[in-house]
């Protein structure tokens, strides 16, 4: 009977290298994967049990976590409250998956960053409890102020630039939220708000700067169109004239394409392209896609930014041309309207590039990162070109015909007394029967800029009436401009 | 050979049962203290008291073997202490996180349990001084078996807990039969296959590469198979018919050596199973769990798999430390999953440890099954050691997600009296048998003349003619 025996031992060895294999495979190959799942109640309890690092402006905590004396040892409060609740997001027990920054940044602020490596193993080795390291954010804390009251009661984003570095000055969303409310470890209170918020229909949860529903840029998307012209060489400067008739026509469709007071934009429907830029002329910048064709509109706007997908280190939805456009719908792209879709970070980007010499640089949110002691960990990004958009020469065009149109034209509103501004209009037609979103994009001082912004005001904002992007988004764009040259 | 074996005097090895003995119990005080430290920052108040009963039930045995089984297995009793022990050390450890703490606590009443089982230990070494009396008994354990298996089927008796009726409630106290059914059975297989072992072996029809039984030999087989399909279909449940059914065809085929007769075992067992799956809900759900236990729906209908699954995956390759982690959040964590609550605080490192365990449990069954010189021995200690393996692969099979969770307790290890109990008879009768196959023959008076009965020895098997 040993025979048999010794073949069952192999096989009982053979059960037992089975649980082995297994338990191998559950604890060290799939650990990670087990462990990152969104159901996994200890991983998240974990990190609550962490220290979670700080976001800080200026100096000012907007989102810290305080020791508390209860099963989640620490609460995330947001002293930055609502002004800042679409960056810094929140990190909810109540919700699960963190938002904003506490989910793009999560790696940091939790402390499992391969970046944070080294610093994991020295606190293993000592024997004290890994902290999340910390954020020093490139808002300006003034700008994001004068952001938010200008925007006021209004739906809708504004986003500044620091041209010469990408830095994000300031980003707010309307409307906001309270993240508090949704941090709170009043379960069921947090789980009540959190339900309140996700049911909004006016969908405050979404950072409207980067993501959401994208918008159709409008008027503004004619520097885009300019730009192309002049890199193309079809026209010259700012001088060069161009067709300006009531109405275009346009080949292939019986549709026309109007000017917005069915008016022709000069004597004998000719017109120069800074007048053209000044009135927001659609027939000149229809008659100029026509010339370029959709490809060429594309490939510019694509220099901008539009179609990347960036990381601010919050994701950024992509801004988009679409592609294969026919000549009637490349005309409609010419005037921001057809299926181009943007955001408005995207938008100051092209206003950015435009202040820069053309150069596009990439945005980017946080300046430096600290340890738990506030040792600085990695200090403030190298600026990184993302593209040279167009050449100095042309940026200097666009740039001496965007001051012409707040010094003459449709963006009056964004002057800043002693100060050169540059500046294009916008009203983007989104859904037949509501008032347009109101744009403005602009820079200043137009000489040596130092912020470009972008705002958007949703269904032409609290006044809802048709008036455009000179009306309502210029004054909210120049006093986010002046928060930061006057400081 | 036999004569030089004869002449040196083999060595008893009770010292190295001793100083391992210390070990395991170092080892399992240790835990403690950790737990302890942890979650509460101090040493357990009663850690002399408690340590010392550990010590002194250890001991006992120890003398006891010294005393009536000298040359029994020395790694048995050592091992055994040590999975009990940090058994004991996760249920406390449970216990702290549910406060339950005292006589409230599960871990006193599984120590209560353990003093019974060592107790119970103590009195089978004292009162059975040679296993092959068991073979006496071959008909009476057959009785018993399958009373017990079928005990929980009696109205007002049984009870269903967590969809298998596997349970009996008398007053305060609820027993589950089958653990020990476990032992009755083996012993039953263990008679009746040394007496059958030749027809059921020889006589059969060649086909293809496999020689197949006559028609009549097919019986017990069916019988088995039979009791099987009772368990599954009234008791629902799957891991207890598995571990029956799977022990019988094993000693059947260590009795006969013929591979068809696991063949037909695994065929019939699959016809059980997918009838089971075609008619029951219950195993469907199980099979579903198994191959998905992370979709919505999955954990909808229980976190259970996932959430043991996670908790290993905490614990990654070192733990989380004793006292450190959150075994808690799993169900049933201090009984089928104390493995995946070990796993946690213990890491990969600890799970292999506590398999290696079990292996070095496994492979001094195996070693006292071939060296002891007895069929009824042979077939006894092979199966007993195999009915604890393949219940270590189906309830730790299940954890880890080799095979769909069936509900068994973790041997030694889980919360629960009866479970307890009859893994420490188990334990026992494996030493019982080891010291037969360790002592030197001219020491066993008794030896020679009984090894005359029939089918009792090895060395008669050879002379038989076909």
């Amino acid at each position: 009977m040993n025979t048999p025996i010794r073949r069952l031992s192999v096989v009982m060895a053979a059960l037992f290298t089975a649980l082995l294999v297994a338990a191998t495979s559950v604890q060290f190959f799939q650990a990670r994967t087990l462990a990152g799942m969104a159901a996994n109640k200890r991983t998240l309890l974990d990190s609550y049990a962490r220290e979670r690092g700080s976001i800080f402006v200026a100096g000012q905590p907007i989102a810290k976590s305080v020791p508390v004396n209860d099963q989640y040892s620490w609460l995330r409060t947001y002293p930055g409250g609502r002004l800042y609740s679409q960056i810094t997001g929140f990190y909810a027990y109540a919700v699960g998956n963190p938002y904003g920054l506490e989910r793009a940044a999560d790696g940091l602020l939790s402390g499992s960053s391969d970046t944070l490596f080294v610093r994991r193993v020295t606190d293993l080795i000592t024997g004290r409890k890994t902290s999340g390291a910390s954020l020093d954010l490139t808002i300006d804390p003034r700008a994001q102020q004068a952001a938010d009251q200008a925007l006021g009661a209004s739906r809708g984003a504004v986003v500044a630039l620091d041209p010469r570095t990408g830095a994000i000055l300031a980003m707010v969303s309307h409307p906001q939220y309270d993240p508090n409310a949704l941090s709170s470890h009043n379960l069921g209170e947090a789980a009540a708000a959190w339900q309140a918020l996700s049911t909004d229909p006016t969908q405050p949860y979404f950072n409207r700067a980067i993501g959401g529903n994208l918008y159709p840029p409008g008027s503004t998307f004619k520097v885009v169109t300019a730009a192309a012209a002049l890199e193309n060489g079809l026209v010259k400067d700012g001088s060069s004239v161009l067709p300006g008739p009531a109405t275009l026509d346009l080949p292939l469709t019986t549709a026309t394409l109007p000017t917005e007071n069915r008016q022709p934009c000069g004597p004998g429907d000719k017109t120069t392209l800074v007048h053209a830029l000044e009135i927001s002329c659609n027939t000149a910048f229809g008659s100029l896609g026509l010339q370029l064709g959709g490809e060429k509109l594309r490939a510019q706007a694509a220099k901008f930014g539009f179609g990347d997908t960036l990381d601010v280190p919050m994701r950024v939805s992509p801004s988009s041309v679409p592609a294969d456009l026919n000549p009637p719908q490349a005309a409609q792209a010419a005037i921001g309207q057809f299926e181009v879709r943007t955001t408005p970070l995207q938008m100051a980007m092209v206003a950015a590039g435009v202040a820069n010499q053309g150069r596009v640089m990439k945005p980017y949110l946080i300046e430096q990162v600290r340890s738990a002691n506030l040792d600085v960990i990695t200090s403030a990004p190298q600026p990184q070109e993302l593209s040279q958009a167009v050449s100095p020469r042309t940026a200097d065009i666009l740039r001496k015909m965007m001051v012409s149109v707040v010094d003459n034209g449709s963006g009056v509103r964004a002057r800043i007394p002693g100060v050169a501004v540059a500046g294009k209009t916008g009203t983007a037609q989104h859904q037949p029967g509501r008032p347009p979103h109101a744009w403005f994009i602009s820079f200043a001082p137009a000489d040596n800029p130092t912020v470009a912004v972008a705002v958007v005001v949703e269904n032409g904002g609290v006044t809802g009436s048709e008036v455009g992007g000179g009306r309502i988004a210029a004054p909210i764009a120049r006093a986010v401009m002046e928060a930061v040259i006057r400081r | 050979m036999i004569t030089t074996v004869e002449r040196v005097a083999p060595s008893t090895r009770r010292g190295v049962e001793l100083l391992l003995l210390l070990v395991a119990i170092a080892i399992v005080l240790l835990a403690w203290v950790s737990v302890d430290l942890t979650r509460t920052g101090a040493v357990p108040a009663q850690i002399v008291p408690v340590g010392g009963g550990l010590l002194f039930l250890a001991v006992v045995v120890h003398v006891v073997l010294r005393w009536r089984a000298a040359y029994a297995d020395p790694l048995l009793l050592p091992l055994t202490t040590c999975l009990n022990g940090l058994g004991l050390v996760m249920i406390h450890r449970l216990d702290l996180a549910r406060n339950k703490l005292g006589a409230d606590g599960d871990a006193y009443r599984q120590l209560i349990w353990t003093a019974l089982a060592v107790a119970l230990a103590v009195a089978v070494l004292v009162v059975l001084r040679d296993h092959r009396i068991l073979r006496r008994f071959t008909y009476v354990s057959m009785a018993a078996g399958f009373a017990l298996l079928l005990l929980p089927l009696v109205p007002l008796l049984g009870q269903t807990v967590n969809g298998s009726q596997i349970w009996i409630r008398v007053g305060p106290l609820s027993f589950q039969p089958g653990e020990l059914a476990k032992i009755a059975l083996a012993i039953f297989f263990a008679g009746y296959l040394v007496q059958t072992r030749d027809v059921l072996s020889l006589a059969g029809r060649r086909i293809l590469f496999f020689t197949f039984p006559r028609g009549r030999d097919l019986g017990p087989i069916l019988v088995a198979w039979l009791l099987a399909v009772l368990i599954l279909v009234f008791e629902k449940d799957l891991g207890s018919a598995l571990l029956f059914f799977g022990l019988f065809v094993a000693m059947l085929y260590v009795a006969t050596e013929r591979v068809s007769w696991i063949a037909i075992g695994l065929v019939l067992f699959g016809l059980a199973v997918a009838f089971a799956l075609s008619t029951f809900s219950h195993f469907q759900t199980r099979v579903d769990l198994w191959l998905d236990p992370f979709s919505p729906t999955s954990l909808r209908r229980s976190d259970q798999l996932a959430n043991g699954l996670w908790g290993m995956a905490a614990g990654g390759l070192t733990g989380t430390g004793l006292g450190q982690g959150r075994p808690w959040l799993t169900s049933f964590a201090e009984s089928d999953f104390i493995f995946a609550s070990l796993g946690e605080e213990l890491g990969l490192f600890g799970t292999v440890a506590i398999l290696v365990l079990y292996l070095l449990f496994v492979e001094r069954g195996v070693r006292t099954a071939i060296g002891v010189r007895d069929g009824f021995g042979k077939l006894l200690a092979i199966g007993l050691t195999f009915s604890v393996a393949f219940q270590v692969f189906i309830v730790i099979g299940g954890v880890t997600r080799v095979i769909p969770l069936t509900g068994l307790t973790t041997p030694f290890m889980s919360l629960g009296g009866s479970a307890l109990l009859a893994n420490w008879i188990i334990m026992t009768l494996l030493l019982r048998i080891s010291d037969q196959a360790r002592r030197p023959m001219a020491e066993t008076p008794a030896a020679a003349p009984q090894s005359a009965a029939p089918g009792a020895a090895e060395a008669t098997q050879v002379v038989r003619l076909p």
